[in-house]
């Protein structure tokens, strides 16, 4: 019956018309600033007010009439995303022949955004998703203070580098064994508690890091942060002008870029080998017992595995691989504190893998270029200021959609977005 | 010794406002079993909530301050209540059946959304209202340091003890209490007796919002200041309180937000407030690994 459905709608979207009006009223109706006399006053915005109720009644209007006919009985739907194998083949190329194009393309001077934005910043994060992929997607353990490892390894750098006088490829291995040992550290008395209250743990852990970080003026300089610590070096011939730099060498022109190209190279190999790493050990005995653990942790015991020590590799090797994230973290910025390891960066590399749906390696790339592209892709659009004002900041709306797209995921698809997480192997499964 | 006494004082007003929100914490905890992450967020909102009502009905209204912020505290309670309601049936009613962790990752993101939403419409920077009923009772005089006990100190120190023994005999004596115990205990039992699973949920969630939404208001009124990334950290906080009581238990999530205030106010009188969050949060690991029942908890079985 439209008419009765037509009714129906209508009363649905009264009802989710006031639901948001409740919810925005002061909130988005008024915005408090301080004035002159640096008291608060009220700035009215009625009309964004109103643009959220009518958005409400039309979207909850809409779906109600749509989905509202009940005669149609709802079939389940389980859309498997078709198998692409030639989709990891081609995005390695595109990836390897990315710098060099986008140099020949737009020159050097121009280039630069793009291989140290796009390439090497993404790339960082495709491997800390990956390798909290390890933890969370693999084994099922839900660490929340993934940050906490991130600053170990970029901390370990910028301390030992200037103290010790080693090179970045001799601490290279050293700043993700510190991470990993600060994970065997923290997990090894955590780790036989249930799973939400591991996840809390580990947040409190990290927060405590952060705050002898800030704390700790003596040795990491407090808020301020280091710097000033040796950068990157190709195999000894650092990237400087001069008779004794990298260009010199190899008879080029000097260019600044030439160092963010042999960083995204370095990160690139280092996020693949990660994944490699991930790839065969899921393949493994030890891989094959961190799906089982996450499955049913209880069955796990029951048939003899010793849970306590898979449970610690797959931390620990998450660990190692945000150290060495950390590392490279400290050589592309030259510069780290405490600022870039709070709980929402933790949140941002836990929402990549969700959203990538745990397990799966190509989808927690898809995840980490989509989410961390996207807003730097959104700063750049300059029209978007003329249309929501001059103080539009995409970095703000980054994490308010994270937000609600691990809700939504976690609602509608929480088997992963890109592809399903299913375990490697299955009982009764036929091939 | 006026420097303790005068600590124990701030100690116990701090006490009861992490009190209060972790009674939110514990509710849910013991209905659904889930941590529910956004508690700290949603206990922010309702200090902006009761914020801006306040400034509206003194600035616009022309309301003298007390009345205005009782009508505040109320209109916050409602208001946030509904968001609670709404979050609830949004991001965690769907949650019950699926995996374990899942809850809990839609509450991450619900806590991300929430601290990020009041970010961007109210900005990021402290929002400070001029200080109200500053009279004090002097309890010691002429010694080395005045020990004071404000208003607002007795205030939010009263209207703790008043709600706790409200909703103590709410859970142990009315219907809906008995539901909740029902569903707590096993959820698909009460539904078949009768009992409305989702109704029940949805009110736990209501009345978890109004308590941190006076727990916001008394916040706004005792320090004066609020900022949109003010959730996390008292959040945390009030959910150690929570764990540290006896996670289920109403009467050990006010014990457990008392001991946190005291230590986290003992700990920046004595040895300096760099570390004073540390305290609180080595309390949370500390008690989860040795001692994951709390104080007033029950032992936690797991069931196949």
């Amino acid at each position: 019956m439209p008419a009765e459905r037509f009714v129906r709608a209508l009363r649905e979207a009264g009802w989710a018309t006031l639901v948001v009006a409740g919810l925005s009223f002061p909130i988005i109706a008024y915005r408090a600033e301080p004035d002159f006399n640096n008291l608060l006053a009220l700035q009215p915005r009625w009309p964004l007010f109103w643009q959220f109720c009518a958005a409400a009644f039309l979207l909850r209007f809409l779906l109600a009439f749509w989905s509202g006919d009940e005669t149609k009985a709802k079939a389940p739907r389980e859309k498997n995303w078709p198998k692409l194998p030639w989709l990891g083949p081609l995005a390695l190329v595109f990836l390897t022949i990315y710098p060099l194009a986008v140099v020949a393309l737009l020159g050097p001077q121009a280039a630069l955004k793009w291989v140290d934005t796009y390439g090497v910043q993404i790339l960082i994060y495709v491997l800390l998703g990956w390798g909290l992929n390890i933890t969370v997607g693999l084994a099922g353990l839900l660490d929340l203070g993934y940050a906490a490892f991130y600053a170990v390894g970029a901390y370990a750098y910028a301390l030992l580098a200037p103290a010790t006088g080693l090179g970045f490829w001799a601490l290279l291995p050293v700043c993700g064994l510190l991470a990993a040992f600060w994970g065997f550290c923290i997990g090894f008395p955590i780790l036989r508690l249930r799973g939400d209250y591991l996840a809390i743990v580990t947040l409190a852990f990290a927060e405590i890091v952060r705050i002898v970080l800030i704390n700790w003026d003596v040795v990491t300089h407090g808020e301020a942060g280091l710097f000033g610590f040796p950068g990157l070096n190709f195999f000894g011939l650092p990237f400087i002008p001069g008779p004794r730099g990298f260009a010199a060498h190899f008879g080029l022109p000097f260019q600044g870029i030439q160092k963010q190209i042999f960083l995204y190279y370095l990160v690139l190999v280092l996020a693949l080998l990660a994944n490699l790493v991930s790839l065969r050990l899921r393949r493994l005995p030890l891989g094959r017992a961190w799906e089982a653990l996450r499955e049913d942790e209880i069955a796990c015991r029951a048939l003899g595995l010793d849970t306590r020590n898979i449970k610690l590799t797959a931390f620990a090797l998450g660990a190692f691989f945000a150290g060495i994230a950390g590392c490279l973290f400290a050589l592309r910025q030259g510069f780290v504190s405490p600022s870039a390891f709070t709980f929402s960066e933790s949140a941002l590399i836990l929402a990549i893998v969700v959203l990538g749906g745990g397990g799966s390696q190509l989808g927690v790339a898809v995840a980490a270029v989509f989410l961390v592209g996207a807003s730097e892709l959104l700063r750049e659009l300059t029209f978007l200021k003329s249309v929501f004002g001059e103080n539009f900041d995409p970095a703000q709306y980054r994490m308010l959609l994270v937000g609600l797209a691990m809700v939504a995921m976690m609602n509608f698809r929480p088997r992963g977005l890109v592809s399903t997480r299913a375990p490697t192997i299955k009982l009764g499964a036929t091939s | 010794m006026e420097i303790f006494l005068q600590q124990l004082i701030n100690g116990v007003t701090l006490g009861s406002i992490y009190g209060l929100i972790a009674i939110g914490y514990t509710m849910v905890f013991g209905i659904i079993g889930m941590v529910n992450f956004a508690h700290g967020d949603v206990f922010m909102l309702s200090a902006f909530i009761a914020l801006l009502l306040l400034l509206l009905l003194t600035q616009m209204l022309g309301l003298a301050a007390a009345p205005a912020f009782v009508v505040a505290l109320v209109a916050s309670m409602a208001l946030t209540a509904l968001w609670n309601f709404a979050i609830e049936r949004v991001a965690y009613r769907r949650l019950r059946g699926s995996f374990r962790l899942a809850p809990l990752i839609s509450a991450i993101g619900m806590s991300t959304f929430l601290a990020n939403f009041v970010t961007v419409t109210q900005g990021p920077n402290n929002k400070s209202i001029p200080p109200m009923w500053d009279q004090v009772i002097a309890i010691t005089s002429g010694g080395a340091y005045d020990v004071t006990l404000s208003y607002k100190q007795i205030l939010i120190v009263a209207v703790t003890g008043a709600l706790l023994a409200a909703f103590w005999f709410v859970v142990q004596k009315t219907p809906l209490g008995r539901a909740q115990r029902a569903c707590e205990q096993d959820a698909k039992m009460a539904a078949l007796l009768g009992v409305d699973v989702n109704r029940t949920v949805a009110l736990t969630f209501v009345i978890g919002a109004a308590l941190a939404a006076v727990a916001g208001s008394l916040y706004l009124l005792q320090y004066g200041v609020v900022k949109s990334s003010d959730g996390f950290v008292p959040g945390v906080k009030a959910f150690t309180a929570a764990v540290l009581g006896g996670i289920g238990s109403l009467p050990g999530a006010v014990l457990g937000g008392l001991l946190i205030g005291l230590i986290e106010t003992m700990w920046g009188q004595y040895f300096g407030s760099d570390y004073k969050d540390v305290a609180a949060f080595s309390v949370l690991a500390i008690t989860l690994i040795f001692m994951p029942s709390g104080l007033m908890g029950r032992p936690d079985v797991e069931k196949v």
